[in-house]
């Protein structure tokens, strides 16, 4: 297959595109969609290219996810688009008590393929109603699928195997992701929902991420490297409701330490959840109890300063895997991090 | 024809009213283990809609759904065997009284809050018209419903992209135990809906099955016609509680006159008598006794069917 680098944005508009170009039952809904900004890019040129079919829509988030259902369960594909975590919130009534056990309460005979596109995480100044995650609520709910995607190449392969999906599946993107470039094949193809990716190999530490915090994971694993010949093994976990926990207690049965970096927060977060299953899986192998790194547990704060202590960065993995180890703290003051300041542009 | 059509909707309605006898009988006895919202009162509005759009509609509703079910299914089998939890039942007992439905037959959901089947309507009349096809959605609410910001919404989405989606109120004055009085910081649904651009239908003063079968008849033709949606707004009478199977009028909440005003034009008693002045009583007592029989079978089915197997437990949460 034909490769090039693109950012994680277009891998998206492109998933989108080859899915409407090869199937008229997938359309595109939400606020804002056929703007000019067409949601960071990531929808622009669809509804030129299929008229009908991107479509912008009132602020009505409650009403259109049941209409996104209700288009479902009769057939079409809907992709409905939300800016921010925040706003689906404003659906979760039709997402939590309709969407989700639609087919399991008509015995089956319902199908509900839809895709709910949500941008999460953190953006400079954005505060404690724009930045939030929350990716562990929408994983405790049977019946709807959580992905993750972490890398350009996952972007579109899970995406596109997300609207194949005949279940309704929420594919949160971290907005730092967006300007992130990869090696994306220009056909179209799939990765498989509910498998986890191993970024990098290691016998020391097993750190397991979501999202964005892969990114600073393995910033913090190069580190640990080269300043303590320390090699960490990291897991992209992609998806978080069905969970791959096969992956991750095969690695920590290697290694016998886990932290865990989940872009949210700890208190019955996902981070939790893969703690206990690893500690039940993994009792006997475990050299330290598993440590979990997210946000703060206060409000996402305006002010800098005080949102740099809010948000766990590659730093803090790093400390975290020092003590871990019974390691003496390394100097970090020559290293460059990725941060929302020089966005990120490197291939993983 | 016109004969026919009367003892077909005369069928439809005896059906649910048989039925839902059955179930007062019946219930005590703490097999059926599913709340129940009893239709008795209501069935002149979905026997008319349901039996004018038969095969030009895809139906959504509440969890009052008895008479909805039977109207679009007009099956009984599988209407008790799932209220007896049976594997029998159209979602093999996992979805009981309150999420009765049958895709197959075209009755698409049934939910248990307000509200929340109406934007699912929309989303299925976009279908309709996405795909080009002459079918309709219509969806069934109380004017509870109406309290709820998913309603205007909803009917706001369905105006502005000019959806075939028939918006039935079955408004009966109550959400739950309050009035409309205590709820709405406004006179009239009809007039504020005039203001959408869509079609309304709210000249009802009873709910008599021949002037409803010939509004959705009508409605049906305006949706096609204007391409835009429309509203009915049916006012009726709940005959029972809230929940359960029994009459409440002891608790003070409303009064007994004023039920007995509205059995006064009880829309089954109605069409009973119009079709014995027209000389079809022959008719109308082989209908009764068909379906009494036919519910008595249907009880006894559902009695004798099998609790679901327990790995059902886990079945249907995904799709493969």
């Amino acid at each position: 297959m034909s490769k090039r680098i693109i950012t994680y944005a277009q891998a998206i508009n492109e998933a989108l595109r080859q899915e409407m170009e090869r199937d008229s039952s997938v359309f595109v809904y939400g606020l804002d969609v056929a703007d000019h900004k067409g949601i960071n890019g990531t929808t622009s040129g669809l509804a030129e290219k299929f008229p009908g079919r991107c479509l912008s829509t009132p602020l009505s988030e409650e009403a259109l996810m049941g209409f996104g259902l209700g288009a479902a369960i009769n057939g079409l594909r809907p992709v409905n688009v939300h800016i921010r975590v925040e706003f689906l919130l404003v659906a979760f009534n039709q997402l939590v008590n309709m969407l989700a056990s639609a087919r399991y309460g008509s015995n089956g005979k319902l199908s509900v393929p839809i895709v709910i596109r949500v941008l999460i995480g953190r953006g400079w100044g954005q505060g404690f109603q724009h930045s939030k995650s929350l990716q562990s609520i929408f994983a405790h709910i049977p019946g709807l699928k959580v992905i993750m995607p972490a890398t350009p190449y996952d972007a579109k392969g899970m995406l596109i195997a997300a609207i194949r999906d005949d279940n309704p599946v929420i594919c949160m993107e971290h907005r730092f992701l967006f300007w992130q470039e990869g090696e994306v094949p220009f056909e179209p193809y799939t990765v498989p929902l509910g498998k986890c990716s191993i970024l990098r190999s290691g016998s020391d530490v097993t750190i397991v991420a979501s999202s964005w915090s892969c990114v600073d994971a393995l910033d913090a694993a190069k580190v640990l490297e080269r300043k303590h010949n320390i090699l960490a093994e990291l897991i992209n976990v992609r998806t978080i409701a069905p969970f791959d926990d096969a992956t991750v207690n095969q690695s920590v049965r290697k290694t016998g330490h886990c932290i865990v970096v989940d872009s949210d927060w700890t208190h019955c977060g996902f981070s939790a959840e893969v703690a206990a299953r690893v500690q039940e899986d993994c009792f006997g192998s475990l050299r330290s109890p598993v440590t979990r790194i997210g946000f703060a547990p206060t409000h996402c704060p305006t002010t800098r300063p005080m949102e740099d202590l809010y948000y766990p960065n590659a730093e803090t993995i790093i400390r975290v895997t020092e003590k871990k180890l019974g390691l003496k703290p390394a100097d970090l003051s020559d290293e460059k991090f990725h941060n929302y300041e020089n966005k990120f542009k490197g291939p993983f | 024809m016109q004969k026919d059509l009367e003892l077909e909707l005369y069928q439809s309605m005896y059906r649910m009213r048989a039925a839902e006898r059955a179930i007062q009988q019946e219930y005590p006895n703490n097999q059926m283990k599913t709340p129940m919202h009893m239709s008795i009162g209501e069935e002149g509005i979905v026997a008319g809609i349901c039996t004018a759009l038969k095969e030009k509609a895809k139906f959504y509703g509440t969890y009052r759904s008895h008479a909805l079910y039977l109207a679009v299914t007009e099956e009984t089998d599988g209407f008790f065997a799932e209220l007896y939890g049976k594997v029998t039942g159209p979602a093999g007992g996992k979805a009981g009284s309150m999420h009765l439905a049958s895709p197959d037959h075209n009755l698409i959901m049934t939910s248990a809050v307000v509200g929340t089947t109406i934007p699912v309507a929309v989303g299925g009349a976009f279908r309709e018209k996405y795909m080009n096809t002459d079918k309709i959605a219509v969806v069934f609410f109380g004017d509870g419903a109406v309290d709820e910001g998913v309603f205007w919404e909803s009917l706001n989405l369905a105006c502005l992209w000019k959806l075939p989606v028939l918006f039935v109120c079955e408004d009966n004055g109550l959400a739950i135990h309050t009035p409309t009085s205590v709820r709405r910081g406004y006179d009239s649904l009809g007039k504020i809906a005039r203001q959408y651009n869509c079609l309304v239908y709210d000249s009802f003063e009873q709910t008599d099955v021949l002037t409803i079968h010939a509004m959705a008849k009508k409605a049906y033709a305006e949706i096609q016609r204007f391409r835009m949606p429309a509203l009915a707004i049916i006012p009726y009478y709940r005959y029972l509680e809230h929940v359960g199977v029994n009459e409440d009028f002891d608790v003070g909440y409303r009064s007994c006159d004023e039920f007995e005003q509205w059995l006064a034009k009880d829309p089954i008693a109605l069409l009973r008598r119009r079709l014995i002045n027209q000389n079809q009583e022959n008719a109308v007592v082989s209908i009764e006794d068909a379906v009494n029989k036919q519910i008595f079978i249907s009880v006894q089915k559902a009695k004798d069917a099998p609790f679901p197997r327990p790995e059902e437990l886990y079945r249907g949460v995904y799709g493969e």
